[in-house]
């Protein structure tokens, strides 16, 4: 067992206890900071596929800047008291079932796909580093990559007008 | 790595994040689990996008280069709308809880009468 498959065991071993915590952990803050680790361990993925560019902006984006507008939503909000109210424990049950079902199904389907075999290409590779992306960004891509500024824009837009005080 | 790993792992947080979805009643962690879902997508992206250039570096060396990056461009505009929606998401449930001063989406069912 080599380097790389440790440190896919340990990755994915942290990014599914934490999105589990996240899940089940009562205080809104600290499921916060478990989804901030989930995402470390998924830029660690993206690291160990050498997508370089894609794991610093997972890291700048969600884990910088996505994670802190919530912190501060939360905090803003005093929602740290954890005051849940525990109603249904069925719907709890069915719902964790339902999703059990669809892991299973899913896992079912993909179990004998033909391409399990096939080799995903971890630490070698040129194509995830910002030089080839940002070729590819600017030529291929310069359409939607305009587009998604006016999206910006208008989501920046939309979030002042409706977090405004009347 | 085989893929199969990786479609696992990909399936499991997607699973982790519609049973937070479909269990918890927090319209934030509700957000969270969202999240967690696209997540689970842009690394299945990225391990498929690995596993094509792998396939066409192995079939025709030297003369395939860009492989596989549409995979990993797909990501980055997933990230982008991702962080769009999420501020127009949070200043909806900002809204709400003024309005209604609960976060609980047991109170969100005035559509229903």
């Amino acid at each position: 067992m080599g380097v790389t498959q440790i440190l896919f065991w340990v990755l994915t071993v942290l990014a599914l206890g934490s999105a589990l915590m996240v899940v089940t952990s009562r205080n809104p803050v600290y499921s916060v900071l478990y989804l901030i680790l989930c995402f470390f361990a998924i830029s660690g993925h993206y690291i160990l596929m050498n997508a370089q560019f894609l794991a610093v902006v997972n890291i700048i984006v969600y884990a910088g800047a996505i994670m802190v507008l919530f912190l501060f939503v939360i905090m803003l909000m005093n929602l740290n008291a954890s005051v849940e109210p525990q109603k249904n424990k069925w719907l709890k049950i069915a719902g964790a079932i339902a999703g059990g079902c669809l892991l299973l199904v899913l896992v079912a389907a993909f179990k004998d796909a033909d391409i399990k075999t096939q080799l995903v290409q971890t630490k070698d590779g040129e194509i995830g580093l910002i030089n080839n992306l940002g070729m590819a960004l600017f030529k291929d891509y310069v359409v939607p990559f305009e587009i998604s500024s006016v999206l910006f824009l208008s989501a920046m837009v939309g979030a002042v007008v409706i977090g405004k005080k009347e | 790595m085989p893929v199969n790993y990786y479609i696992f792992v990909a399936l499991a947080l997607f699973s982790i994040g519609v049973v937070g979805v479909l269990t918890r009643r927090n319209a934030i962690i509700v957000f969270m689990c969202i999240e967690i879902m696209l997540n689970a997508v842009n690394l299945l992206l990225v391990a498929f996008s690995k596993m094509h250039a792998a396939v066409y570096a192995a079939a025709a060396p030297a003369t395939v280069t860009g492989t596989g990056i549409d995979g990993q461009l797909f990501v980055f505009f997933i990230m982008v709308v991702a962080a769009a929606e999420v501020s127009v998401g949070l200043a909806i449930i900002v809204m709400m809880y003024r309005n209604i001063h609960s976060v609980d989406i047991n109170f969100l069912n005035r559509l229903k009468h």
